[in-house]
């Protein structure tokens, strides 16, 4: 199993600690990563709802490459994959958006490969049972609200789960002998960049995803999206400083809980740079 | 809001109606104002128009007065409505393509997040990568609040999250004709 890696511009910063976990799983899973040369950023939000088609061969011009390579893609960032997806069903669909699209990238993009999110790869292609068959150190119960936010579920044919309660983190949560939580914020919106342009706005819908995985119980929140990420981690004191709120609930992406129950140290898979402390738990179910 | 004129907005509004409801592929007048884009959005509450509203207000042709509300710049693209609207339109697309007409007539009723976009696709366009240290000093500086998550800094270099430098792509070139030739082919639609 090979795929042409997308790492995209956040797993090279805010989202390091994706990047680590999510090489250190696909090593232990056998799924081969081959980076795409010269990649570029997708352009996000900020591309597609600014020009169309700009928004449509940032992340094209990815593709074509990758297609050099004869891969599929595989992204780990939720962002990116949407974007991808788009530009992938964009070009499948028309002749015309992709004659416009290879114009803007000087390349010419086929559709002849797709893209996949990791979560997909780890738990669709590889495999539920693989990834029980690697389980050594097991979450030992550790109560975990999964959260997939919006990109990896919307819109309709895009995303890769149902739209409202998905369920391929859950799965994977209680594969790894941790439990998911019943909880009823899995597929709200974290506000993207909201937290950033507008933190009023953002902060409120941070707090009211990290109050429904409170009162769900959950010891952690499980994520797929490293904007996601930070707005649950490292807003989360900026959330306690601006409400009455004292949350303490740290943020894991999938794969380190993966890792970690696959026997490797947390600094082994970057569990130790999160805004909100997670040796507390990591000790509580013996994940030292 | 100023007493408007259904008669003559519907005339009006005709020709945007056509060009916004061509981009974002949503037949707008298939709205039967159920108000289930509105139930489900996160950010309503901070919305000068619901949802729902801006799909009534484009049924009008009202759409001078579209342009020029926060709500277009303010939908975080979650695209609850889209994936809920029990007639298969799409509220989110129709945000979006309204928010490009906006842009294009020179309206900006949110100026942080337009701000917050220009100054992320000009650091994309400049380096092929988005290069976040910049675009958030960028953004500060721009909008007056230099010292806006400024505490975070010294724990996400701690962390090895924050780059003291952009990285930079080879194709370099190729990204900034690509914006060149989307701006045009924008502006020819």
């Amino acid at each position: 199993m090979k795929y042409a890696y997308y790492p995209g511009c956040s797993l090279h910063s805010t989202g390091i600690e994706y990047e680590i976990s999510t090489q250190c799983v696909a090593k232990r899973m056998g799924v081969q990563l081959q980076e795409i040369p010269d990649w570029n950023c997708c352009g996000a939000s900020a591309g597609h709802t600014t020009n169309h088609m700009l928004g449509l061969a940032l992340p094209a011009r990815n593709l074509a490459i990758a297609e050099k390579l004869g891969l599929d893609v595989m992204a780990p960032c939720a962002s990116c994959f949407s974007r991808m997806k788009h530009a992938e069903l964009a070009v499948k669909k028309s002749q015309e958006t992709r004659k416009k699209i290879a114009d803007l990238t000087e390349m010419d993009y086929e559709g002849k490969i797709g893209v996949k999110s990791a979560l997909e790869v780890f738990v669709k292609d590889a495999g539920l049972e693989t990834v029980k068959s690697l389980v050594s150190k097991s979450l030992g119960g550790m109560k975990v609200a999964a959260y997939y936010g919006c990109l990896l579920v919307r819109p309709v044919g895009v995303g890769i789960d149902d739209t409202e309660n998905p369920m391929l983190m859950d799965d994977l949560v209680n594969a790894l002998g941790g439990e998911a939580v019943d909880w009823a914020f899995k597929t709200e919106c974290c506000g993207a960049a909201l937290a950033t342009a507008q933190p009023k706005v953002g902060l409120k819908l941070i707090y009211d995803i990290l109050s429904n995985a409170k009162a769900a119980g959950a010891e952690a929140i499980v994520t797929a999206c490293p904007l996601c990420m930070v707005n649950l981690d490292m807003r989360q004191s900026d959330v306690n400083d601006k409400t009455d709120a004292k949350f303490d609930i740290p943020v894991f992406y999938f794969t380190e809980l993966m890792g970690m129950a696959f026997g490797e140290k947390p600094d082994k898979v970057g569990a130790g740079k999160h805004f909100v402390n997670t040796a507390g738990v990591l000790a509580k179910y013996n994940l030292k | 809001m100023q007493p408007i004129n259904l008669t003559t907005a519907l005339a009006a509004g005709k020709v945007l109606m056509e060009k916004v409801e061509k981009a974002s592929g949503v037949d707008v007048k298939a709205c039967y104002q159920c108000g289930k884009c509105s139930a489900g959005c996160p950010v309503a509450f901070a919305m000068d128009y619901t949802p729902r509203q801006v799909m009534r207000m484009f049924q009008l042709g009202l759409m001078e007065e579209l342009l020029k509300t926060r709500t277009i710049w303010l939908c975080a693209q979650c695209e609850t409505c889209s994936a809920r609207c029990p007639r298969n339109l799409e509220p989110a697309k129709v945000m979006e393509a309204l928010r490009i007409e906006a842009k294009k007539a020179g309206y900006e009723a949110d100026s942080e997040i337009a701000t917050f976009n220009e100054k992320f696709l000009r650091s994309v366009g400049a380096n092929g990568r988005l290069y976040e240290a910049g675009l958030i000093v960028g953004f500060n500086m721009a909008t007056v609040q230099p010292f806006k998550d400024a505490g975070s800094a010294p724990a996400m270099l701690a962390k090895g999250k924050l780059k003291l430098f952009p990285s930079k792509i080879k194709g370099t070139d190729v990204i900034r004709r690509m914006y060149e030739k989307a701006l045009k082919m924008e502006g020819e639609q």
